[in-house]
């Protein structure tokens, strides 16, 4: 038998007592009526095709059928970032997210009923800002790529110029991105060299290709590929003495040891929120963080919402507010510097639980077990014949490089898959010239037994 | 009485105790701790961070404070939320559990596609589904928000216009529009050229014959318009700018009308988005995460960009398809919005055909009503009336309200906070003085129009009667009114903790 469509559980307005009387209200017979003004050759003639309507346990068991379908963490051991990274959620971060008043709510267009989210996101922004040493944090971007796209046309405000100049060993995915976002206001992106040997920014290069068409350059450290650059200072001092904008993309979670791209004179920032407190979910959705200094020219350069602090008008309370509205496309219409209204808000909100719950003491504690499994797990890929890792002499972090000098990385992947094993991310397309190379990523989910297997299995697929 | 929890809570910098703890990792195994000083010895002094002023405080202490905030916010499960264009409906709790799921969060996106074959079902099924609703060739998932994909959209159309060997740098907007379309135009590197609307509220032909030229890339157009009034001269708008050579992009944010009854691909619309968290119910999350997927005319296919989600009959399994020469470049990092698209699925199984439609029909019935009652209103008129239906929105002008009373748009939209309901949109679209934009949706009965209705009676009577308790509004809300040029003055503009230690007052 077919499910009851009318009343619909989820159509409050579904009873025939209430049709009825509106319809009456209305002076009409039939809710036909009510698209009358729709020419009839396009009203369809047919209902759609489509499967349903299923109840409640029904569309439970299809949809949880079809998922199981998938093989993920903790079945399997994932050895995979490259731009999400699955780190553990604490309870009380998904308790919070799921609070309906939150989740339920829209942009804070009638502040005065939002400030619960209002001051969650000024949270978010403040803890972001604590930890970039930066002092204005925007509400949240769709992503790190989207992010950088973002930064890339600010600078091209604050410049009128047209270069972003990028290191050779930047993520693609985030370089493709920010050419996408920057192409359509005619700029371009301009490569420099990094070290073969320890992946540092060549300096000399930097200084020929900078010039006064500079608009930004832009630096990632820990890079994508995990090596820490050591030359931030000396980039800096380029960047600024060419006035053009330090953009710095930064993994967050290295913060917690690692010197904060605020101090290191960076104008902008850009980074990946989303290990604090969300989950992979199959890439999407993530967490943007874009933040720069408190400058008002580069304030009003800003993208989408930011959160500010004020009073009432009775100046009696302090209240919570987005700010600097005249920015946003819902205002300024074509002259908005960006489109960008709908964001990622309940991912911040995520965030902004797991700063307040792992605070001061514990994302050193997190950063510092990244630091050690990278470092163990180095040291105990290296001990395998065959291997190169990591492929630059230098600190790393979270993520590293492992070459296979007698085995294509597809293939070595493939196999290792059937050991239950996600073994990194193969970077012979996006890298060719580092040879048959994977890029793998260790966090604090990842135990020292999960990382053993992961060693002892490889050595015995490589002899 | 409505009062809305008023919590004095600290900033959560102020309740922070040296030495509280919210949160402990596990231990770290002895082979790795032991690795832990050696790896920190080798990044360079100058390299470590010195200090890092993140609060401290306990598990307790944080679920209290963000429980307080969460009491602070309005949302769906407290009320009517009837914001214009937004379409605020109710989203079904069993979405949210699916989408919690760790088959849904724990996938990464880099896996082996054998271990992501169920993701990929999951987005290959809904493809068709969303193909068959609006009526549309092919989709992409990507598209983080209905901007987004508005940005797409542009690029497609700027690509497949060059492979033809043109160069149309304008996409025509009406003066109607969502703020979006000019700002993701603008983005794209399109100009835009806006068409007034005529005295029916809909595009004006005349005018459009007039800015349609060989220069026109496109045309952007939300039907049922932000008026809530569907452009009935669809088939003729479409004419005018296919004669140009132009294309035509569909804004999906009020798709919620139409669903079951008619579809863009057959009005003509070559590019469309949606908005699935307005129209398929995935909750807004205070503003997003939401998705916005991009449909396409088979012209458009190859323009789509990588990867597309497909099947491989041969080997019966879905896999991501990345060969797409011709494709515009990435705008995100990974495949869209995942998660999102779980609810969006599940809602749209449960739904069903006829489910879809009796939410748009259910939607534009309560919209009708809420009109018929809220036009008897005094102070209240009624813009573009030509005496047809409206969809599921509709746009007051309370304009005679202000001119009377000096009781504005904005201060009805405050005081109807004090009652427990959330105020329209207001203020937009531009086109209207003291605009009222309201959408109810189909999750509003008629007991809670009716209120609604009641409310805004009573306080158009205080305008009248009583004007200052209008404009001190609200009364019931956590805070009193806000100062929002306080909020954004150079002066005393406060964005982050960080900034207020610095001295910038903020409060």
């Amino acid at each position: 038998m077919k499910n009851k469509v009318f009343p619909h559980p989820f159509i409050a307005n579904s009873t025939i007592t209430d049709w009825k009387s509106m319809l009456c209200k209305l002076r009409i017979k039939n809710i036909q009526d009510l698209y009358s003004d729709i020419p009839i050759k396009f009203l369809l003639k047919n209902k759609l095709n489509l499967t349903g309507p299923l109840s409640e346990l029904e569309a439970f068991r299809h949809v949880s059928r079809i998922l199981s379908k998938n093989r993920s963490y903790p079945d399997m051991s994932v050895f995979v970032g490259a731009g999400a990274w699955l780190h553990y959620i604490p309870a009380a971060v998904s308790e919070i997210i799921s609070r309906s008043e939150f989740l339920t709510s829209y942009t804070q267009y009638q502040p005065e009923a939002s400030q619960g989210m209002l001051m969650a996101l000024f949270e978010y922004q403040s803890l972001v800002a604590e930890l970039l040493e930066m002092d204005v944090v925007s509400a949240s971007m769709y992503d790190w790529a989207t992010a950088l796209g973002e930064a890339g046309r600010m600078s091209e405000r604050l410049t009128k110029r047209r270069d972003v100049v990028i290191p050779r060993f930047v993520s693609p995915d985030r370089r493709t991105t920010l050419q996408t976002y920057i192409d359509p206001i005619g700029m371009k992106t301009v490569e420099i060299a990094q070290s073969r040997e320890n992946g540092q920014i060549v300096l000399e290069n930097l200084k020929e290709k900078v010039s006064s068409d500079t608009a930004a350059i832009y630096l990632e450290n820990p890079s994508y590929l995990g090596f820490l650059e050591t030359e931030i200072d000396a980039v800096a001092e380029i960047s600024h003495d060419a006035g053009a904008v330090f953009i710095m993309g930064v993994d967050l979670t290295s913060l917690g040891i690692i010197r904060p791209p605020g101090d290191f004179g960076a104008d902008i920032v850009v980074g990946e929120g989303q290990p604090f407190g969300n989950p992979v979910n199959f890439g999407g959705p993530l967490l943007g963080t874009l933040a720069c200094k408190n400058d008002m020219a580069m304030i009003r350069a800003m993208p989408g919402r930011i959160i500010s602090m004020t009073t009432t008008v009775d100046e009696m309370q302090r209240a919570f507010v987005m700010s600097l509205q005249t920015r946003e496309q819902h205002i300024r219409r074509r002259e908005a510097t960006s489109n960008i209204c709908t964001n990622n808000t309940l991912c911040a909100l995520a965030s902004a639980v797991y700063l307040s719950l792992l605070g001061k003491s514990g994302i050193r504690e997190l950063s510092e077990h990244i630091l050690a499994k990278t470092k163990y797990a180095i040291k105990k890929f290296s001990s395998i014949d065959g291997v190169d890792v990591p492929l630059f002499n230098a600190p790393h972090f979270k993520e590293f490089t492992i070459r296979f000098n007698h085995r294509h990385a597809d293939d070595v992947l493939r196999e290792l898959l059937e050991a239950k094993i996600c073994g990194g991310k193969s970077l012979v397309s996006e890298f060719p010239g580092l040879g048959e190379s994977v890029l793998t990523c260790v966090t604090e989910l990842h135990s020292k037994q999960q990382i053993d297997n992961y060693v002892s299995t490889l050595d015995q697929l490589l002899r | 009485m409505y009062r809305q929890s008023r919590w004095n809570e600290p900033l959560i910098f102020k309740i922070s105790r040296e030495g509280a703890i919210g949160h402990v990792l596990p231990a770290l195994e002895k082979e790795i701790f032991s690795e832990l000083e050696e790896a920190l010895s080798e990044i360079p002094k100058e390299m470590r961070r010195k200090e890092l002023n993140l609060p401290e405080v306990s598990e307790l202490e944080v679920i209290r404070h963000f429980t307080r905030l969460s009491q602070m916010n309005y949302g769906i499960s407290l009320g009517i939320y009837p914001l214009g264009s937004c379409t605020m409906k109710y989203s079904p709790i069993i979405n949210e559990k699916l989408a919690s799921l760790k088959s849904v969060q724990n996938v990464h996106p880099l896996q082996n596609q054998r271990t992501t074959q169920g993701s990929l079902e999951l987005l290959y099924k809904l493809e068709k589904m969303l193909r068959e609703i609006t009526g549309m060739h092919k989709f992409s998932f990507i598209p983080a928000a209905g901007a987004q994909g508005e940005f797409l959209g542009c690029l497609m159309m700027k690509a497949y216009h060059k492979e033809h060997g043109e160069k149309r740098r304008k996409l025509i907007v009406p003066d109607s529009a969502h703020g979006t379309n000019p700002a993701s135009a603008e983005m794209a590197g399109l100009e835009v050229d806006v068409v007034k609307s005529d005295e029916t509220g809909c595009v004006d032909i005349e005018e459009l014959k007039k800015i349609a030229t060989e220069e026109t890339a496109g045309l952007m157009l939300t039907n049922p318009n932000t008026l809530g009034i569907f452009e009935r001269n669809i088939e003729e708008i479409v004419q005018i700018i296919h004669d140009v050579g132009g294309l035509l992009y569909y804004d999906g944010a009020n798709l919620n009308a139409i669903m079951g009854k008619v579809r863009p691909g057959d009005m003509g619309f070559d590019v469309v988005h949606l908005n699935v968290h307005k129209t398929f119910s995935t909750p807004h999350g205070g503003g997003g995460p939401g998705a916005g997927p991009v449909g396409i005319k088979k012209e458009l296919q190859e323009f789509l960009p990588a990867p597309t989600v497909e099947y491989d009959s041969a080997t019966n399994s879905y896999y991501l398809d990345y060969d797409r020469p011709k494709a515009v470049g990435k705008i995100k990092m990974f495949f869209g919005n995942f998660s999102v698209y779980v609810k969006t699925y599940a809602y749209i199984l449960m739904m069903g055909a006829e489910g879809l439609r009796l939410a748009a029909e259910a939607s534009v019935l309560g919209s009708n009503y809420l009109l018929s009652k809220l036009r008897e209103t005094k102070g209240v008129a009624v813009p573009f009336d030509s005496g047809e239906p409206r969809k599921h929105e509709f746009v007051l002008s309370l304009s005679k309200l202000a001119k009377d009373t000096g009781v504005r748009a904005l201060d009805v939209a405050k005081r109807l906070l004090d009652h427990g309901v959330h105020a329209p949109i207001t203020n937009f679209p531009l086109i209207i003085d003291e605009a009222f934009m309201i959408e109810p949706t189909e999750s509003e009965t008629r007991r809670e129009l009716d209120n609604f209705a009641k409310i805004m009676s009573e306080i158009i009577d205080e305008a009248y009667n009583e004007p200052k308790k209008v404009l001190g509004a609200p009364h019931n809300t956590s805070v009193s009114r806000i100062n929002e040029a306080r909020a954004s003055h150079p002066k005393t503009l406060c964005l982050s903790w960080r900034m207020h230690k610095r001295g910038s007052r903020g409060a």
